[in-house]
């Protein structure tokens, strides 16, 4: 049980760092009609992943705190797909309104990054620390889980930029590819919504 | 000692190297004058007996020339582009504002300035380094009738549109290097550019003939452009797209305007009484291969 409990919140956050990566790289795409494809609309980008990335883990520490379970992990993800549809929806209509009104390329495409990607950024990376909390058994392993964690979701991440970058970009349209991401975060997040009500639980410590 | 050997091995073998790379580039008298690197890419500037030439390179080795100038005649084009660029005068003739995309050393603002001293020349060009260069090296100059904007062009022409500005020529030179800027060769984008050209513009892009890209690109030119000429020469890479806003004249149409273009352009070494077999308006390339989109847009990866 403890097993299947682990293997599941691994592969889960295999999935968000591949989906982190992925909607990273679309971001330069989905911006570039608007600001360009210059040197500091990547700039703006980075800033706002990792700005929100950082949040995000602030957050998703603060709330293991109280009764960490796998139903609420699950809603992380249930948001995240959520979150990602203004991305699939309103993306072109947000970034003709801010370029209308905010003349340099600079700011333009960092205000619309963080209008299109700061709240689902931010909740991925809720997803990180949760995780350590989910796997972690004893303080004496927990480096241990931690650095398993950041093993899979890292190597999600780079799997997620290489997929998006030689291939996905090549077979699929932009919004095609997003909507999948969204499906496939509110499908991991039923799973362990699903999981959490079927009693799945880690062995108590 | 082994560290020491194997160190020795190595320096020797530099040195080896660096001699017969520079032995090369001396016998075909071959230097380098100039060389940067900007925020997009390593300029090179070389020089050899008869010509100057601006390169973007990966590697002192791997890199084509942008642009290439004759020491001795400012005028005479070296590349086979540049004279399938001046074709479109068969199409349309006497622009008087021009907005050209991408400087490189300045080849074709200097050729379309000194055939129309009258019209007013914009050139969009993202990086600061090649407008400095062009100036330092290839003579560019600035007036009160050519400037430049140091800008990403697809912002460029989205503003001028905003604007309202028309172009009755717009030239687009900015897919010469390793990397294609992908959100300029798109639906949207072309339709950006439509929306500067007056009843009588055109568009003129100097583009690749080769790879899966060359249909993409020429069916995504024929979906917002009803027709096109595709101007194609044997033993050049390059092709160039003319889109005009209205029909195309036919092929005795500019038959009979070449002759009086002929004077004009000789200064620039070509007789363009040959050129207009070149302008076609059939597809040779797979009608099938899907258009680009900005939803669309992985021009790099259909180029491999």
């Amino acid at each position: 049980m403890s097993s299947t409990h682990n293997l599941m919140v691994l592969c889960l956050a295999f999935v968000s760092g591949f989906i982190i990566m992925a909607i990273e790289l679309l971001g330069g795409r989905i911006l570039a009609p608007y600001f360009g494809s210059s040197i500091y609309v990547w700039g703006s980008i980075i800033t706002v992943f990792m700005l929100s990335l950082s949040i995000g883990y602030l957050m998703g520490g603060r709330m293991s705190l109280h009764n960490p379970n796998l139903g609420r992990y699950g809603i992380f993800f249930v948001s995240a797909a959520v979150l990602l549809m203004p991305l699939v929806l309103w993306s072109n209509s947000m970034m003709e309104f801010i370029f209308l009104r905010i003349e340099d390329p600079r700011y333009g495409s960092l205000v619309v990054s963080m209008l299109l990607f700061f709240l689902p950024t931010a909740v991925m990376g809720m997803i990180a620390p949760y995780s350590v909390r989910l796997l972690v058994m004893d303080t004496a392993r927990s480096g241990h889980i931690a650095g398993m964690l950041y093993f899979i979701s890292t190597l999600g991440s780079a799997l997620g930029t290489l997929a998006t970058s030689f291939y996905l970009v090549l077979w699929f349209e932009v919004n095609s590819i997003l909507l999948v991401m969204s499906g496939t975060l509110a499908i991991a997040g039923a799973t362990a919504i699903g999981a959490s009500r079927a009693g799945l639980a880690r062995s108590t410590n | 000692m082994k560290i020491c050997i194997t160190g020795i091995f190595r320096i020797s073998l530099l040195i080896l190297t660096m001699l017969t790379s520079t032995m090369t580039s001396a016998q075909i008298g071959l230097r380098t004058i100039h060389q940067e690197r900007s925020l997009y890419r390593n300029i090179l500037v070389t020089e050899d007996y008869e010509r100057r030439c601006m390169r973007f390179t990966i590697t002192d080795r791997i890199g084509q020339n942008q642009s290439c100038r004759y020491l001795d005649d400012k005028d005479k084009l070296v590349f086979p582009y540049a004279k399938l660029v001046l074709t479109s005068l068969l199409v349309q003739d006497n622009p008087e504002r021009i907005l050209i995309v991408g400087l490189g050393g300045g080849t074709l603002v200097h050729t379309y300035s000194s055939l129309f001293p009258n019209a007013e020349i914009i050139i969009a060009e993202i990086d600061e380094a090649v407008v400095r260069v062009a100036r330092e090296y290839f003579d560019f100059e600035e007036t009160d009738r050519i400037r430049v904007e140091t800008v990403d062009a697809r912002v460029y022409v989205k503003r001028a549109g905003l604007r309202g500005e028309k172009f009755d020529l717009v030239i687009l030179d900015a897919f010469n290097g390793e990397y294609i800027p992908e959100h300029l060769m798109t639906m949207e984008f072309f339709e950006e550019v439509k929306m500067l050209l007056p009843q009588d513009g055109m568009v003129v892009s100097n583009t690749f003939s080769s790879s899966r890209l060359y249909a993409a690109e020429s069916n995504t030119y024929r979906e917002v452009f009803d027709q096109i000429f595709n101007v194609r020469m044997a033993g050049t890479g390059n092709r160039i797209i003319i889109a005009p806003m209205q029909a195309l004249p036919d092929r005795a149409t500019l038959e009979q305007r070449a002759p009086l273009f002929r004077e004009r352009l000789e200064r620039f070494d070509m007789d363009i009484t040959t050129f207009p077999r070149l302008m076609q308006t059939t597809a040779d390339w797979d009608t099938g291969e899907r258009p680009l989109s900005d939803q669309y847009s992985p021009a790099n990866l259909l180029n491999n």
